[in-house]
């Protein structure tokens, strides 16, 4: 199945990634490229297979539920783009 | 002393050895190899961060810790990461743009654990952006030339680990593998490197590409070097989910065991169509030396191999598009001029900071995840996955290891498959099975073909790195193409 230009535009906004019209024509080429060669494991028989998820078929563990993180909000902040007395900040989200 | 011009030649065996008696100092060591970082590196781009204050203040420690009678056989050891480690204050760029800026506020736990042992990190070394490639050539620093041709890829995704070994800037580095990013790039360059089974080696701190595949390995020229420092750095982290608690194998008093009574599998799937003739005779040639060992070869099948790279192009881009989700150009990273609202933010940051390879990816994995196709891709994906595994684990029940070629083709040409992303992901067949069904891997220096490397790919059972260890370093008791230089390093 082949992908359209619409449908590369809204798997690119599902995406959050911006796309140029002119990036759409080699984009939806290459895209399609790929899930032709993806779609070669439709031929495969996997009647009655378990999906295998984890290689060794384990679990989550759990940890108990104590605090072990002390706060370092100050040392994840300095590395980010704009912050303003503790907070993030992003253009104005309500008007 | 030893002359500045040797101690580049030198293994880290050989360097602990040298180390304990003296014949020179952790700090000297760290000198020449950093001056021959700066002389050398600009022909190979393998380096995106020389961390050379650190290293020299990492060296003095390692020296005064030996002064004081520690003598551990890491301990002044020159390494350097692949720059998906976080290293903390240090950048952890992911070769991409959007992490540029990005200082880790943090070590890898790999990095805590080789730094604890006295390791001195060089640098941060060159990547395929977020570990997506297979030539590394898709880094927002640029391409990495291979030493032993410059017009040709060093193979990827952990090109700069491989060609900075290769061209003895460094003895050792990490790598990581998640489709043959630290086995196919060691085949191309002449090196040893390992992939272990799946949580044998924490990913905490180890920036995600895809989580159910991703493994963090050691790289270095010979086997020996690497069950050094897979002793160090693997091993149960509680910060890591999938890590495993289970005990380490002494991989190092593992590679003296004798080879007689192995049992070898050739896949003969591995040897079809598609690989390079001369590459197969060489394969074969190495098999010849191991029965000269005592080995016995078998002929063994994997019927599903061939239905691994499209599952793989689902599964890692599924985990990639989820996992690079975090990248939004808020908390940290690439952020885009003037945004006019969030969404603007976002879709901007996004599209400015990752490079196309990365992008495709996004998509696809999007696409694949998205109402209505979960079923057809990632779920039939994930039965693939139990099929290729079950393959292994019928093949284990006949033989010890598995062997083959690790790459169908040399070294290819900068830039010859760039035009068509789908010829290069062909070139991960033999290695992709491995992190599907979870098990080590390992590629080891097998010979030369007009003066490229080609390297032999040893698979085990899971937790059997020791087994796969021990196979490479008797190999490389009896051949020396391990110990080859490319000219002008």
């Amino acid at each position: 199945m082949a992908l359209e230009r619409t449908e590369v535009e809204k798997i690119a906004h599902l995406a959050r990634l911006g796309l140029s019209e002119a990036d759409l024509p080699r984009t939806t080429e290459t895209l399609n490229n790929i899930l032709g060669l993806i779609d070669r494991m439709q031929a495969v028989d996997t009647t009655g297979i378990e999906p295998l998820a984890h290689p060794l078929e384990t679990t989550q563990r759990l940890r108990a539920d104590a605090v072990t993180e002390s706060n370092q909000r100050d040392a994840y902040q300095a590395i980010a783009p704009a912050v303003e007395e503790g907070l993030y900040l992003v253009p104005r989200v309500i008007e | 002393m030893m002359k500045d011009s040797d101690m580049h030649n030198l293994t880290l065996a050989e360097i602990a050895r040298n180390l304990a008696e003296k014949h020179f100092s952790a700090e000297e060591l760290t000198r020449t190899l950093l001056a021959r970082i700066e002389q050398l590196d600009p022909q190979l781009n393998a380096f995106i961060s020389v961390t050379d204050e650190l290293a020299i203040a990492q060296a003095k420690a390692a020296d005064a810790r030996r002064a004081a009678g520690e003598n551990g056989t890491l301990l002044g050891a020159p390494i350097g990461h692949k720059d998906l480690f976080c290293t903390q204050g240090i950048r952890t760029s992911c070769g991409s743009k959007i992490l540029d800026n990005f200082k880790a506020p943090y070590d890898a736990t790999v990095v805590e654990r080789l730094a604890a042992a006295g390791t001195v990190t060089l640098g941060k070394l060159n990547m395929d952006e977020f570990a997506m490639g297979s030539a590394n050539e898709s880094s927002y620093y640029g391409a990495v030339k291979n030493p032993w041709d410059l017009t040709r890829v060093p193979g990827g995704s952990s090109g700069g680990s491989a060609a900075a070994i290769a061209a003895r800037l460094l003895p050792a580095a990490t790598g990581t593998d998640t489709g043959g990013s630290i086995r196919q790039p060691a085949a191309l360059t002449n090196l040893t490197g390992l992939k272990p089974t799946y949580g044998r080696v924490s990913r905490w701190g180890m920036v995600a590409y895809a989580s159910s595949l991703d493994q963090g390995g050691p790289m270095a020229r010979t086997a020996e070097d690497c069950a050094l420092l897979l002793s160090a750095m693997a091993g149960f982290d509680a910060k890591d989910s999938t890590s495993v608690d289970q005990p380490l194998d002494d991989y190092l008093a593992a590679l003296s065991q004798p080879l007689a009574g192995l049992r070898i599998g050739l896949p003969k799937e591995y040897f079809g169509a598609g690989l390079d003739p001369k590459i197969s005779d060489a394969v074969m040639a190495s098999v010849e030396e191991l029965k000269k060992l005592g080995a016995t070869v078998k002929e063994i099948s994997l019927p599903n191999m061939q239905h691994a790279i499209p599952s793989y192009y689902v599964i890692a881009p599924a985990e990639a598009s989820s996992n690079l989700s975090r990248f939004d150009g808020v908390r940290f990273g690439y952020r885009c001029e003037n945004p006019v609202d969030l969404t603007d933010l976002y879709k901007r940051s996004r599209a400015e900071g990752f490079g196309d390879e990365v992008k495709r990816r996004i998509m696809v994995g999007t696409y694949a995840l998205s109402a209505g196709y979960y079923d057809a891709y990632y779920l039939k994906a994930q039965k693939i996955r139990r099929l290729i595994k079950q393959d292994f684990v019928a093949a284990f029940e006949q033989v010890d290891v598995i062997l083959g070629p690790t790459t169908p083709n040399l070294a290819w040409k900068l830039g010859e498959k760039n035009a068509d992303p789908v010829s290069a992901y062909l070139e991960d067949i033999y290695t992709i099975t491995a992190n599907l069904a979870g098990i080590p891997g390992l590629a080891m220096p097998a010979g030369f073909i007009d003066g490229l490397p080609v390297g032999v790919q040893l698979l085990a059972p899971y937790f059997q790195e020791a087994r796969l260890l021990n196979v490479a370093h008797q190999y490389q008791q009896v051949t020396d193409w391990h110990m080859r230089a490319p000219a002008g390093f």
